[in-house]
């Protein structure tokens, strides 16, 4: 049996997601048996050189994590496109752009300004920001091109498969890899995780959902029982895809929405905020005035980290306008 | 033939509704641009295509052609969507793979720009047919009905109308919150423009309701809450404590004619007293009575008894609780009437504040000739007769600013019924009526209106009344003659102010327990309000009356008669049919979340846990016969399992990118 040729790499990310492969633990054994692995930028030492120069289509399957931030990211994705039989796009930044991808609510005039003048430990008297191209003594040296607006990976280049999860639990990783490996291949564009919402897999009971005010996890501790959502915390899980296995509501945390939204939504921010507005104080709707639900709004710290915190990139907005 | 095939063959029809469309917008054009869109097999023009012609064409182009979908781009839906629905279907199509693109009411009514119109016109008519292309074949939903109404409301329009229902056959139970129906028109004098007594031609009704085998009165009830729907509704009834067990009382008088607290008698406004036990009128149907707790010594002092120490048969029963029944039902009808705009809310003309500024229903209890005066026109404050009197109209009605800003209809002509009776008693009297405008539209209502001016030479002025003070004895009317430009003062011995009419106290509660709409009054807002207007927008509840908005006897009564007929329509088949255009939960995708349960308004939704394949699953069950398809549950559903039947908001994307292109 020939094996199969895979490769990692990793754009705009944390590195999480590299590291989810190995969270897979001994199984990793068992890919290893079964695939070469050509490249994999945190375990090997592979050149950009050297991929250009492999035949099209010669990886069977690539695994791309992280989002498109930067022109290196972009050419990166393309040429493992070429050069791959199957892209994956591994974890919530390829995905749908995740928290690198809300830096598009600035743009890299506003990020650079904070970042190499702005910072209160910056000390930047000549105003240098980076160069695409600069010249030294030893030569011209070009580092990549940093974008204004973060993609994701299927915004740059057609993506067969989506692994989703910040960073994917090894239970789908897994799951992919025996699918990958053994020929048995979903619908191409399919996300490889579970179609229904978090709450499905969910044990706390649930009631139906009257909240009458909303509280941030540290002011209120949680019944480890009940529905966060009937407890007035926000909860991403009734609008976030299931299959990792409900881990955060396991350590008494609401879900964040990492897996993204279910295949019958377009947004999965917009859903949850008309879902939320839905109930928001349903009960008591006739006896607020505007003034008590702009109050009740405001507490909701941080909308688009609360309800796009990984799907901006995707969304229907996608970034900020900034004029 | 039912086609949810992937290649639809769609017909679009565009209607030139002679020049209301045509005139501007290029239909033509509309036709040709759209035959060019992948899918349309046919588009084409016609003059009237509601027309009997236009619909034959629609017919013999959907055969010739092999269309399986149908546009037709004329005007608003509501008005012809069941005419070209049921023409498709005639010819052989499924009714709800034909679409309406609304190009009259949202483009060439309101747009004048030809070529702007037109382009919107094609915009709208592409956007439908992207619709109708994903519009998936649907059939009707049967459901069984209980074939028993509840009339809400017993004055002489639910009366009528639980009548007419019961004349029909069925069971119907009509809910008054008084202990006597009779409502309104009970309290009335004379009625115009025959003068009729009121009580000779309402009260053989009210006895007549109360004797017919179909009808059970339910008198000092009101409606504690509603659920279910069309056809099967279940109706909570309050029946409030009468403390008198009517059962045994044979309504001889003995304990209100010896009752010794008194208060101000509701049903004869204040010019009288009654008991505390008390019933409201001596013609009150049925004619028990019912101890007012609040004003009887015995819940207030722990004293007195008097009337259970009379009463022979020992029926008094201080220890009677309220009691809860439901009742099964197929159909509503509302019929709560309206009461009189408070007379104090008129500070300018003193109302509440002189005994002589009086309401429009006070005078009428002051002429009747069961009223406490026997039908004699005094003054409240003093006993004295009246010379002078002063007729107000419009107190409160078509002021914008301060009060009701529409016309509350009945006032013209029952100011000419009291300045004409007043006329009558009072031979030497003056009646002096300031009025914005008469309007007398109805039969034999402006030669009415003649009578009491030409004939009972009532002195008619334009205008409006700024102010009215007390002078000694008198009640100074000031006004001015818009006619002549002149200062009026009239020294009036009463003044009386046709009040506004405005929807029964309660209403906003009723609406919302049956969740029907109210309009911007606060009167029930009906289906249509040219086609449907005794219809509210719930299926199976209607209207009859003033509760619907202000109206005189005839037009009451014609309603509850219309009312009564929906009802006996829906009762002639045995089942319903229903429109499937409600929600789906798609199972697959639903995960139980529970957001759109509470939401519901027609608590259609239930949290349901199944085991499939040895695992537990949750999710939402939808009561098919229930669901209104008001889209609440589909616009807050966070996963997507809520969607709305040919709705879904894949399709709505669609719509809206051939909008945008």
């Amino acid at each position: 049996m020939t094996k199969a040729n895979i490769a990692f790499y990793w754009a705009s990310s944390c590195g999480g997601c590299e590291i989810a492969v190995l969270d897979i633990n001994e199984k990793i054994l068992d890919v290893i048996e079964k695939a070469n692995i050509l490249m994999w930028p945190v375990a090997m030492d592979t050149k950009y050189e050297d991929l250009k120069k492999m035949k099209d289509k010669s990886i069977d399957v690539c695994f791309f994590n992280g989002a498109i931030r930067t022109s290196e990211n972009e050419e990166l994705a393309k040429i493992l496109r070429e050069k791959s039989k199957i892209l994956v796009a591994f974890g919530s930044c390829a995905h749908e752009g995740c928290i690198p991808a809300l830096a598009n609510l600035f743009n890299k005039k506003l990020i650079f300004d904070r970042a190499y003048k702005e910072t209160e430990t910056t000390m930047n008297n000549e105003d240098t920001l980076p160069q695409t191209s600069f010249m030294t003594k030893e030569g011209e040296v070009h580092i990549p091109e940093f974008y204004d607006t973060v993609k994701t990976l299927d915004q740059v280049v057609d993506v067969d498969y989506y692994l989703p999860g910040c960073p994917p639990t090894p239970n789908i990783v897994e799951d992919a890899f025996n699918k990958f490996l053994s020929g048995d291949l979903p619908p191409k564009g399919t996300v490889m995780a579970p179609v229904k919402a978090l709450c499905d897999e969910c044990p706390r009971k649930k009631k139906d959902k009257m909240i009458d005010t909303i509280y941030r996890v540290y002011e209120k501790e949680a019944d480890p029982e009940k529905c966060f959502l009937d407890q007035g915390i926000i909860c991403m899980g009734p609008a976030t895809r299931s299959g990792c296995g409900h881990q955060c509501i396991k350590g008494n945390m609401p879900c964040t929405g990492c897996f993204g939204k279910t295949p019958e939504v377009t947004d999965q921010g917009a859903k949850m905020i008309s879902a939320l507005a839905s109930v928001l104080a349903v009960e008591k709707e006739l006896e607020l005035d505007e003034k008590k639900v702009e109050d009740l709004i405001s507490k909701i710290k941080d909308p688009v980290g609360t309800f796009y915190r990984y799907s901006l990139a995707s969304s229907f907005i996608k970034r900020k306008v900034i004029k | 033939m039912d086609s949810n095939s992937s290649s639809p063959r769609v017909g679009v029809f565009v209607c030139h509704c002679g020049s209301n469309i045509a005139g501007t917008v290029d239909v033509e054009k509309v036709a040709q641009e759209i035959s060019k869109m992948e899918g349309v097999a046919y588009a084409g023009t016609y003059i009237y295509m509601c027309s009997d012609p236009g619909q034959k064409l629609m017919r013999e182009t959907i055969e010739k052609e092999k269309l399986d979908r149908v546009v037709v781009a004329a005007c608003s839906p509501t008005l012809h969507e069941k005419t070209f629905q049921i023409n498709s279907k005639n010819a052989g199509l499924n009714p709800y793979q034909c679409e309406i693109a609304n190009i009259r009411e949202h483009c060439s009514w309101v747009h004048e720009d030809n070529k702007k119109a037109t382009e919107k016109a094609i915009k709208i008519t592409k956007s439908i047919v992207e619709k109708v292309k994903e519009d998936k074949s649907l059939t009707d939903i049967e459901v069984p009905i209980t074939k028993k109404a509840i009339v809400i409301g017993g004055g002489v329009s639910g009366i009528q109308a639980a009548l007419d229902i019961a004349n029909g056959g069925y069971k119907t139970y009509l809910i008054e919150k008084d202990s006597s129906i009779g409502g309104k028109m009970a309290k009335l004098s004379e009625t115009f423009p025959t003068l009729d007594c009121s009580q000779c031609i309402l009260t053989p009704k009210m006895v007549e309701a109360s004797n017919h085998p179909n009808i059970e009165l339910m008198t000092y009830s009101e409606v504690e809450s509603v659920s279910g729907y069309v056809g099967n509704f279940k109706v909570k009834i309050k029946k409030k404590p009468t403390s008198v067990n009517w059962d045994l009382c044979t309504g001889c008088g003995d304990c209100y004619n010896k009752c010794p607290a008194k208060v101000p008698s509701e049903f004869q406004e204040g010019l009288s007293k009654r008991a505390a036990i008390y019933i409201p009128f001596p013609q009150a149907v049925p004619n028990k009575p019912v101890i007012d707790r609040e004003n009887c010594l015995y819940y207030q002092k722990g004293i007195c008894k008097i009337c259970e120490k009379v009463c022979k048969i020992g029926a008094i029963d201080f220890d009677m609780k309220e009691d809860i029944v439901e009742i099964d039902t197929g159909a509503i009808v509302v019929a709560t009437g309206y009461r009189e705009y408070p007379l104090e809310n008129l500070t300018e003309y003193g109302g509440g504040k002189y005994p002589n500024v009086i309401s429009g229903l006070k005078f009428e209890r002051l002429l009747s000739a069961s009223g406490p005066t026997g039908g004699q026109i005094i003054r409240p404050s003093d006993g004295k007769s009246v010379k002078d009197i002063v007729f107000v109209q419009c107190a409160g009605s078509r002021d914008i600013e301060e009060h009701k800003p529409y016309c509350s209809k009945i006032c013209c002509m029952y100011t000419a019924k009291h300045a004409m009776l007043f006329k009558h008693k009072v031979h030497d009297g003056n009646a002096y009526v300031f009025y914005i405008d008469v309007r007398t539209a109805g039969k034999d209502y402006e030669e009415f209106y003649y009578r009491t001016t030409e004939e009972d030479h009532a002195l008619y002025t334009r205008g409006k009344v700024s102010k009215i003070f007390e002078d000694g004895e008198k009640v100074v009317v000031w006004g001015v003659d818009t006619l002549t430009g002149k200062k009026v003062e009239i020294k009036a011995d009463l003044a009386v102010l046709a009040m506004a009419i405005e929807p029964s106290v309660g209403i906003k509660e009723l609406q919302q327990k049956l969740k029907i709409s109210i309009d911007e009054n606060g009167f029930l807002k009906e289906a249509h309000p040219k086609l449907r207007p005794v219809e509210s927008m719930t299926s199976g509840i209607f209207f009859a009356g003033a509760a619907q908005g202000p109206k005189d006897i005839p037009e009451s009564v014609s309603q509850a008669g219309a009312a009564a007929s929906k009802v006996l329509s829906m009762f002639s088949s045995n089942m319903l049919h229903k429109e499937p255009l409600i929600c789906e939960i798609d199972e697959d995708v639903c995960s139980g979340c529970g957001v759109c349960i509470a939401l519901c308004p027609y608590k259609a939704l239930e949290a349901e846990i199944t085991t499939k394949e040895g695992k537990e699953v949750k999710r939402s069950k939808l009561n098919e016969a229930l669901c209104q398809g008001c889209g609440t549950c589909s616009s807050a559903c966070p996963s997507g399992a809520a969607t709305m039947r040919n709705d879904e908001t894949k399709n709505m994307f669609k719509m809206i990118e051939v909008i945008l292109e």
